[in-house]
């Protein structure tokens, strides 16, 4: 009998030291520990949650749809170039999904399904009509989420957040998280930045382009699109150019009409560096191509000079310098009145490639570190004041055993956190409350075998067997009620998103160690009392 | 020893009617609440109907009818404001919109900046959610409700009896009605926080009906004589102190985090402490009036 409780108590004691151990580096303690300690033991501990340590939550939807359609465009103008070469006279258009092809010929119909697999025909007569296949759309959608999933992975390690997440959820979704961002806004801008980079040749030797009025105001360009449209060359567009007054701080836009096809496109470069301008302290983007960038740059203008080529990120005019003379080296400049930050996100953005498809926001949950802080203190403040009014009640009205069951209700706390800090479980707000909520629920198994144990002492049995049977009688009782919170627990788990699985684990984990203390640890105390001698009344 | 109650003996069954009245209502009020919810008339929270939401704390004293005035003349339109005076915060939620989602949470910063100059704010917190997440959210939390009432019946059916699973969901599922229906009707928000708690109440109300049907069961076998009814009523008043000791307990820690635990979740402990009081009672007054209606054999009784 003495050694079984000698080896209950031993376990206890364990637990409880491993409990400590694990949860040390939650406390301040943990700073005062010698070297070896921090370099050997656990030093992680419980992690908080975005809701209290402040951070944003993001859920974008990569749109695979857009990933299609740029596909598309791009083998239309691929294969207009492989038709022109081949000297089949066609005329190959775009219309929504499908590419057309007009005149219907042999000779065309043949270029297209040797060169391209992926399209299927859907309309053959007079002209032929091809649309990526469903199987190579669901590909491209697949593959622009995984690209995009990377690139966000590249922006963001260059933003340098600590501990970010990022991963993919779904077909099409990716799920980030951003730890303690002190700037959301800007955060949000350089993930969901297309940065799309392209270099346009400027059309200004069409007549319209003399029409183009010098500028609009802000929130005019719409306007200015429908009185032009129909009038436009087939293969230009306008694009305007944001400029800033500097002494007004008032917005303008500058129509510019540039030719559709891409002359040079982001993939090309090797790398993006912020520079200051040396005369007005702006600071501009250089950047560099890589051989093949730098090769074909050199041809454009070379081929250019005297002309106008705009640089274009994201269907936004950069600037539109006129080529002076051949450039060759591969490198380039970007101005356009940045703001040191901007330039340094854009260098970023540049350097970790374009979106394959745009990014449409579905979630966005931030949290300032403020708010995050002043919750601890609130859930602390809570915590404490629950436990002793928890405490007092129990001594109150079970007296010595009421004592005992403090003392494993203190162990339940302790274990409890050591158990979340030794799975580096993630403390959320609701999370706070779960731990709470187990205080509480905590001292129902004692309570369950003090009222059986008086029952039994009622029925006029000795303290000691009061003590056997009440336990015993309790025991499955016990059980089976824990087992029901726990199936709610699950439930919460499997289904709940972020801060509710952290109150799913705090409440599981509560529950399952309440088991421990009750069972072993209570009546372990109790049983020590027994041991010595027989006694003659129980304080309950 | 201190009690809160001597020996009792009183005919908890035999209340039964009056129970099942009051408890009709109150389920009542929770269906009527399910429906207006899943038909979008209810108060729901910006996790379930979609839109965005913005807290901001001022470094001033900022009146509710200023910031009002503020944003309409900005051209936000359907928003609702909530304020925290003592700590100079300002809740903005804007439903539903059309509009891109994350511009609303830009635009308003942007207004209130314009048209408050001389007072600093920081934003506290913003949760933007379009309308296909909160369509996945509402759909998992009818889930969890779902699981958790199988989970139970199958749990309680295979530990005791198939009728006793059926009380003990009645019980639990009146339980989260009667919650539901209060927060409906105080005109609370029902959001991913409030479910949680009703999956909470859900579990605590189940431990407590429990326990009675633990007694029930042990005490069907010793009194074998005894009509069931009895055997309930001699059951729950054993068990009664038990109950409300629990009860109390969990009610203390619920209260301290109510008064003390913050602003995020006042409402959390709010739902508990109604669940919690309720969940008592049910487990009294519902679970076993329920298995005692449905009838059948004598349960437990020897072979």
């Amino acid at each position: 009998m003495k050694k079984k409780i000698l080896w209950r108590l031993l376990l206890i004691a364990f637990t409880f030291v491993l409990a400590v151990v694990f949860f040390l580096p939650n406390t301040p303690l943990f700073r005062y520990m010698p070297e070896w300690w921090k370099n050997s033991m656990p030093d992680k501990g419980i992690v908080l949650g975005l809701d209290l340590q402040g951070g944003l939550h993001l859920v974008f939807e990569v749109e695979g749809d857009k990933a299609v359609e740029i596909t598309t465009e791009r083998y239309t103008a691929q294969l207009k170039d492989l038709l022109a070469k081949k000297n089949i006279s066609a005329d190959v258009t775009v219309s929504g999904p499908d590419i057309i092809i007009i005149p219907s010929s042999a000779e065309a119909r043949k270029v297209v399904e040797d060169n391209y697999p992926a399209l299927a025909p859907v309309e053959t007569g007079s002209r032929v009509a091809y649309r990526i296949s469903a199987k190579e759309a669901t590909r491209i959608k697949d593959s622009a989420s995984d690209q995009a999933l990377e690139t966000i992975r590249n922006r963001i390690d260059q933003f340098g957040v600590s501990e970010p997440t990022i991963h993919r959820q779904g077909e099409n979704e990716v799920v980030i998280q951003l730890p303690g961002v002190k700037d959301p806004k800007r955060a949000i801008d350089l993930i969901g930045k297309t940065a799309q980079l392209e270099f346009k040749l400027v059309d200004d030797e069409t007549r319209v382009a003399a029409e183009l009025p010098m500028s609009v105001a802000a929130g005019e360009e719409e306007n200015l699109l429908q009185q032009f449209s129909g009038k436009l060359p087939e293969d230009s567009e306008i694009l305007f150019e944001k400029k800033v007054n500097r002494e007004t701080g008032v917005m303008i836009k500058i129509p510019v009409l540039i030719k559709k096809q891409a002359s040079l496109t982001g993939d090309l470069l090797s790398d993006a560096k912020v520079n200051l301008d040396s005369r007005f302290n702006e600071p501009y983007v250089s950047i560099s191509f890589n051989a093949a960038g730098a090769k074909l740059f050199e041809e454009v203008t070379g081929a250019n000079v005297k002309r106008r080529l705009a640089i274009i990120l994201d269907n936004t005019v950069y600037s539109a310098p006129v080529i002076q003379e051949k450039i060759s080296g591969g490198d380039a400049q970007i101005t356009g009145n940045f703001t040191l930050e901007e330039a340094k996100d854009l260098s970023i953005v540049l350097r970790a490639g374009a979106l394959p498809a745009p990014l449409k926001m579905l979630q966005n949950v931030t949290v300032g570190p403020s708010l995050g802080r002043d919750s601890i203190e609130a859930g602390k403040r809570a915590g404490i004041i629950g436990t002793i009014a928890v405490i007092i009640f129990m001594i109150f009205y079970y007296r010595l055993s009421g004592v005992i069951a403090n003392f494993a209700l203190f162990l339940n706390i302790i274990l409890l956190l050591g158990a979340m800090a030794s799975l580096n479980a993630t403390l959320t707000l609701p999370g706070i409350a779960g731990i709470i909520l187990a205080i509480g629920m905590a001292v129902d198994s004692n309570v369950l075998m003090f009222e059986r144990m008086r029952d039994e002492l009622r029925a006029g049995k000795t303290p000691r067997a009061a003590v056997d049977s009440g336990y015993d009688k309790a025991f499955w009782t016990i059980f089976d009620s824990h087992v029901t919170t726990l199936i709610t627990a699950a439930v919460l788990f499997q289904f709940g998103t972020g801060p509710i699985k952290g109150f799913a684990v705090a409440l599981s984990l509560g529950v399952a160690i309440n088991l421990f203390t009750a069972l072993v640890g209570t009546k372990s105390v109790f049983d020590i009392i027994n041991s010595r001698r027989e006694l003659k009344k129980l304080s309950i | 020893m201190i009690e809160i109650i001597k020996k009792t003996s009183i005919n908890f069954l035999g209340k039964r009617n009056i129970a099942f009245v009051f408890s009709g209502i109150i389920a009542v009020i929770g269906i009527i609440a399910i429906v207006q919810i899943a038909t979008g008339r209810a108060n729901l929270g910006i996790d379930f109907a979609g839109g965005t939401a913005i807290q901001f704390k001022f470094e001033k004293p900022v009146a509710l009818h200023e910031v009002r005035v503020a944003l309409e003349s900005g051209g936000l339109k359907d928003f609702d404001l909530q304020d925290l005076p003592s700590e100079n915060k300002i809740l903005i939620r804007v439903k539903k919109t059309e509009e891109e989602l994350g511009r609303i949470s830009e635009t308003i910063p942007d207004i209130l900046a314009q048209k408050f100059p001389d007072n600093r704010f920081v934003v506290d917190s913003t949760t933007a959610i379009g309308p296909k997440v909160g369509g996945r959210l509402r759909a998992d939390a009818a889930k969890a409700v779902a699981f958790a009432v199988v989970g139970i019946l199958v749990y309680i059916a295979f530990r005791f009896q198939f009728k006793f699973g059926v009380g003990a969901t009645i019980a639990t599922f009146h339980d989260v009605l009667a919650v539901l229906g209060v927060f409906f009707l105080m005109g609370k928000e029902i959001n991913l926080i409030l479910v949680t708690a009703l999956l909470t109440i859900a579990g605590y109300s189940l431990t407590d009906t429990v326990v009675i049907f633990d007694r029930v069961r042990e005490n069907l076998k010793l009194r074998q004589r005894e009509s069931v009814e009895a055997v309930m009523n001699i059951s729950i008043n054993e068990v009664l102190s038990r109950t409300i000791v629990t009860s109390l307990t969990v009610l203390f820690t619920s209260m301290a985090l109510f008064f003390f635990g913050g602003e995020v979740l006042h409402d959390f402990s709010l739902a508990m402490i109604l669940g919690v009081i309720v969940g008592t009672y049910s487990s009294v007054f519902i679970a076993n009036p329920v298995v005692l209606l449905w009838g059948g054999k004598r349960p437990f009784a020897k072979k």
